[in-house]
């Protein structure tokens, strides 16, 4: 199952990637989708909502379960992908496109902190 | 360890994830469980049914046991016919659904659930003890589903020496066939709503009999897509639809218990019929979420007359929307609009006429 080099990872599945303009856009993983089946509802947060780490700030809920997404990072929500909402089976397809909300961060050091790609992968393992 | 079917190894190389299923360590998907339950409305789907048991009756009694065992009444049965009953305890509990073919004669086959098939040979060992009836359950036999409008079409083709054995089958009936020397059962019964059959056949031939199947264009489908399918068809999965603590009446299978013989007392009769003269039954009835969201088993369901509680949940390809089974108050209507407690928000929820689909179209 691919796990992108260029994006960093939480350890409850979540990916994110910089974006030039400083925001972190923020999905699901492959592996989540997998266990998760089918995605059959997505919410999302609304623009201008200020979340902290390890916050949940979405859903995703498939035919078996639903399931939190958490803020990877401080910050303030600016953008939602409603494509999502209206196709949740695209995150099965290609969850690394797929993306659920973009947050500007408010503590750009907390981004060290979060899993690359290897210790990713090294934690799915287990 | 959990138990294989003969088709365990099989399973594994399509790329199934499996599950815990009442001990038996079976396929929930092979890849997306909706497009499995699509496939089964669409055309064909297939599905590993060999965790359920077959049990054979047999003896000169096996009648009076069946009369006096079951709440639905095999008298009326033809030979080759099936019957869809409960097995009550004396408070009118259930202990099972099943189904049983009168074969001819003396002799019935019985089919239970795999969860509870040890307790269900264990009770009817009891109860055979007063009657001249042999039991013999069957764990060597293996059983596929196969379900859909093109099912038995298919089937056909696969086993053209049964063909016209397969064409004349009368829905609800079964017949024995020889396949390569071999003795197989098949019944035109499923658990899905649509057309197909379930086909019983020695362990040893069910592997290479799946793979004709799948090259015959039969898609593989696993119990995530039989959820879906047998809730969207309005069909009662024991253990949670209904349990040993709650009786037919109130788990909407009144239509399966046969009163009509007032001599026929069998066992859980006399609690059912003291729970009749009581009245103000609860009710399971069909609800569709009118929000988003999917509901789930265990949700306290609010209505208007008191509050019920949801049985089973799911999300249905069919209809694009949530669909659930719930036992609630006497007095709750089709057409009445109901709250649910999804996650500790209350949702909206319409009762609807149960089935929700059949036939591949959405009813409600």
């Amino acid at each position: 199952m691919s796990i992108p080099a260029d994006l960093k990872y939480t350890e409850s599945h979540e990916w994110l990637r910089q974006e030039a303009d400083g925001s972190i856009t923020v999905g699901i993983t492959t592996f989540a989708q997998d266990a998760l089946g089918d995605l059959v509802f997505v919410e999302l947060p609304e623009a201008g909502r200020k979340v902290a780490q390890g916050e949940a700030c979405a859903v995703v809920e498939s035919v078996k379960a639903a399931s939190d997404v958490y803020a990877p990072i401080d910050g303030e929500i600016v953008a939602a992908n409603s494509a999502v909402v209206d196709a949740p089976e695209s995150i099965n397809a290609d969850a690394f496109s797929a993306w659920l909300f973009r947050i500007r961060p408010s503590n750009a050091g907390q981004l060290a902190g979060l899993l690359d790609a290897a210790a990713y992968e090294a934690n799915v393992a287990k | 360890m959990l138990k294989r079917t003969p088709l365990f190894d099989t399973h594994i190389a399509s790329g199934a994830r499996t599950v815990d299923f009442g001990g038996w360590d079976m396929p929930v998907n092979y890849g997306s469980q909706i497009e499995e339950h699509h496939a089964v409305r669409r055309v064909a789907g297939m599905f590993d049914v060999s965790h359920m048991r077959v049990v054979d009756i047999d003896g000169a009694g096996s009648r009076d046991f069946l009369r006096h065992l079951l709440a639905n009444d095999v008298a009326k049965l033809v030979p080759g016919k099936a019957l869809y009953s409960c097995m009550l305890n004396a408070q009118g509990g259930v202990i099972d659904d099943l189904i049983v073919y009168w074969i001819e004669g003396d002799a019935y086959r019985m089919v239970v659930n795999a969860g509870t098939a040890e307790k269900d040979i264990a009770w009817m060992g009891l109860v055979a003890q007063k009657f001249a009836v042999t039991l013999t359950p069957r764990p060597e036999l293996a059983m596929i589903a196969v379900q859909g409008p093109q099912a038995r079409a298919i089937l056909a083709q696969v086993l053209p020496a049964q063909a016209a054995l397969i064409a004349g089958l009368k829905i609800f009936s079964g017949a024995f066939a020889e396949v390569e020397g071999a003795e197989w059962f098949i019944a035109r019964t499923g658990y899905t709503g649509e057309d197909g059959c379930e086909i019983v056949l020695p362990g040893a031939a069910a592997a290479g009999f799946w793979a004709r199947l799948k090259a015959a264009g039969v898609a593989e489908a696993g119990l995530g897509a039989r959820d879906t399918l047998r809730l969207e068809a309005g069909m009662n999965l024991y253990g949670q639809d209904m349990d040993e603590t709650v009786g037919p009446l109130e788990s909407g299978l009144a239509w399966t218990v046969d009163l009509k013989d007032g001599a026929r007392r069998f066992i859980g009769r006399d609690a059912l019929e003291a729970l009749q003269s009581r009245g103000q039954l609860r009710q399971l009835v069909g609800l569709k979420l009118l929000d988003k969201g999917v509901l789930r088993a265990h949700q306290k369901v609010v209505c208007a007359q008191g509050e019920g509680e949801t049985t089973s949940g799911t999300y249905s390809p069919t209809l694009a929307a949530s669909i659930a089974l719930a036992r609630v108050p006497a007095g709750v209507a089709v057409g009445d609009t109901v709250q649910v407690d999804l996650r500790g928000k209350l949702v909206n929820a319409l009762v609807v006429k149960i089935p929700f689909a059949r036939n591949g179209q959405a009813l409600v």
